[in-house]
């Protein structure tokens, strides 16, 4: 048997540090992790999660594949019917396929983190003396570069095939803003299901369930007036259809309307309830 | 000045639905010592070390870190504690060079110190080369060492290393064990699980012994193996020998009753002292009983933890048994 003191010089890696003391140590900790940090932290995280972008571009098809796909499709098969022609179609399409676009990119934000989550590194996030948030917030910071490119690519996509913002470039740029803004927030709704969910492929199947019924019963491509009472009424409830006014007001009237007030209401009221339930539930579970 | 236990825990429990993962625990590990938490598969170790890392609540009793309290200051205490686990805990999209920076930065260096740290550590883990490439390149050992490392960047004063060395090659393991004596040697404490009764033997000032989440033995390697007698006298009887014969030599000469396996005819007979083995060989002798090999050996942990467990170290996997925060369940 060997101890520390009767061990012989260890030949492999010594460290060339003064002792470590842990009364140093312990009289040095801190209870709490302050603003400053915890912002630092987060972006630290950001930084992680724009790397593994970075390196697995495959990530990026959603995003670029989608608005391309979607725009053209909807546009064509709808246009003639909706409104008569593909032209006129577009200034309410194109709005409601940004938004829709941009709040299925915030369901894989929660796919990803719960299969970032399953990973080893995540114990040592867990270990580290860092804010709760940072692990969850950090990667949904990195996104909104994704919700940009979906947004983006949308209006590039409609530009082409016919579409003439009469908002100019200000007011597709506010829509864009909008949009980012409104994915973000309600990104963490899909975070909050990443960090209840068994696994990646639940959260999929939840974010799907709950996806599906707000972008399509939403305004995004058809107008109000023409559904049924009942959906009507949900429709314009839909904090989707908010998103979805606003852009158009934004992008095709180059007004900020009272929906974009009600969009940012919306959104901050998500906010406010999912994201400390994420870190809650993070906290608890994992 | 603190002069608290590195570790104090009494009376740990974690409960995974019906089942005790963790049953009563109390551990004291001093400052500056290598403590060894020895047990087979499922028997709570990992368990244990998580709940003391703050990465699983406690379901019951208490646990200290330097006199700080783990349940109540967990922010703290995850400032005290560097935590390696037995499956690389690093950012595999990440370089190694990148995993480093990021984790001093997490933990509050500014940009240039966590790189300076970084290839301080890379180059002292001999890494340096590999300090650009991305992790999934990396061998086994290189990921531990990393992983390590990766604990290591606020020199934490206490290292919880959960089965450093499983699954690593002999040269590689060896590695490991000197670093972690070097630690030692800088005033670390470290807490080890291990379920390689040499590893302990090797590493470990003092072990405790954990089966079905509660403590089953503790105390340094040689009061261990003491428990179970000194040394023993292993012996291959000549074919055709009389077996039962042996058996009443061994008795009369030590008075111990010898582990006989009749069909190879090995023979273990367990001595106060290793001068004893003289005797019996002259009483076999004069009985006319007939060896082929004969060996003298010290007790290995084996034979502590058959003797405290009930079982060898080769059953582990047993079925219903495994724990679910315990996913090692490669052991060869």
């Amino acid at each position: 048997m060997s101890t520390a003191t009767t061990a012989t010089a260890p030949q492999g890696i010594q460290l060339q540090t003064p002792a470590v003391d842990p009364a140093v140590a312990v009289a040095r900790t801190r209870p709490h992790v302050g603003l400053g940090a915890t912002i630092s932290q987060t972006f630290s995280m950001a930084w992680r999660a724009l790397k593994k972008m970075r390196r697995n571009p495959e990530q990026f098809f959603d995003v670029t594949l989608q608005p391309l796909l979607f725009t053209a499709m909807f546009a064509y098969i709808f246009g003639g019917a909706i409104a008569g022609n593909v032209k006129s179609y577009l200034p309410l399409l194109i709005p409601g396929i940004v938004a829709q676009t941009v709040l299925t990119t915030c369901m894989s934000t929660g796919v990803q983190l719960r299969e970032d989550m399953e990973k080893g590194v995540f114990d040592r996030f867990k270990a580290l003396p860092i804010a709760r948030i940072a692990p969850l917030a950090g990667p949904m910071i990195a996104d909104l570069v994704r919700y940009l490119i979906a947004a983006g690519l949308t209006f590039v996509m409609g530009v082409i095939i016919g579409y003439r913002p009469g908002g100019g470039v200000l007011g597709v740029l506010g829509a864009i803003v909008l949009a980012i803004f409104t994915g973000w927030a309600v990104a963490w709704i899909f975070t909050f299901i990443g960090t209840i969910a068994r696994n990646a492929r639940s959260v999929q199947g939840i974010s799907m369930l709950i996806l599906f019924p707000l972008t399509f019963l939403s305004n995004a491509f058809v107008k109000v007036s023409t559904l049924p009472s009942a959906l009507a009424d949900f429709v314009r409830v839909n904090p989707v259809s908010h998103l979805v006014s606003a852009s158009r007001d934004l992008a095709n009237l180059g007004v900020i309307s009272g929906e974009v007030g009600w969009t940012l209401l919306a959104g901050l009221v998500v906010i406010v309830i999912f994201a400390p339930l994420s870190v809650y539930s993070y906290k608890r579970h994992l | 000045m603190t002069t608290a236990a590195s570790v104090f825990a009494n009376g740990l429990v974690k409960k995974f639905g019906e089942l005790r993962a963790v049953d009563g625990i109390d551990l004291e590990v001093r400052q500056g010592e290598i403590f060894g938490v020895l047990g087979p598969n499922g028997a709570g170790k990992t368990t244990m070390l998580k709940m003391l890392a703050t990465l699983l609540p406690i379901d019951g009793g208490q646990a200290q870190i330097f006199g700080v309290d783990v349940a109540r200051e967990p922010h703290r205490v995850r400032q005290l504690v560097g935590v390696t686990g037995q499956y690389a805990s690093v950012d595999e999209d990440l370089t190694a060079t990148e995993n480093l920076w990021l984790f001093g930065r997490l933990q509050g260096l500014r940009s240039a110190d966590a790189r300076a740290t970084a290839s301080q550590l890379l180059a002292q883990f001999d890494l340096g080369e590999a300090a650009d490439r991305p992790i999934s390149q990396f061998s086994g050992g290189m990921r531990r060492r990393l992983d390590l490392a990766a604990s290591l960047i606020t020199r934490p004063p206490l290292i919880f290393l959960d089965e450093p060395t499983t699954g690593l090659d002999p040269r590689t393991r060896g590695q490991m064990w000197d670093t972690i004596r070097g630690l030692v040697a800088d005033g670390c404490t470290i807490l080890l699980t291990t379920q390689y009764l040499d590893e302990a033997d090797q590493l470990a000032d003092r072990i405790a012994v954990i089966d079905h989440g509660r403590k089953v033995a503790e105390g340094t390697p040689d009061e261990l193996k003491t428990s179970v007698g000194n040394s023993t006298l292993q012996l291959e009887l000549a074919p055709g020998a009389d077996h039962d014969l042996a058996r009443q030599v061994v008795w009369r000469v030590v008075g111990r009753e010898p582990v006989l396996t009749p069909e190879s005819g090995r023979m273990n007979v367990p001595l106060e002292t290793a001068d004893d083995a003289a005797d019996v060989l002259i009483g076999l002798r004069q009985a006319g009983v007939m060896i082929t090999a004969v060996s003298v050996a010290k007790p290995t942990l084996d034979e502590v933890f058959l003797t405290l467990t009930g079982y060898d170290t080769g059953h582990l996997d047993e079925p219903g048994e495994t724990v679910r925060d315990e996913p090692f369940l490669e052991v060869r």
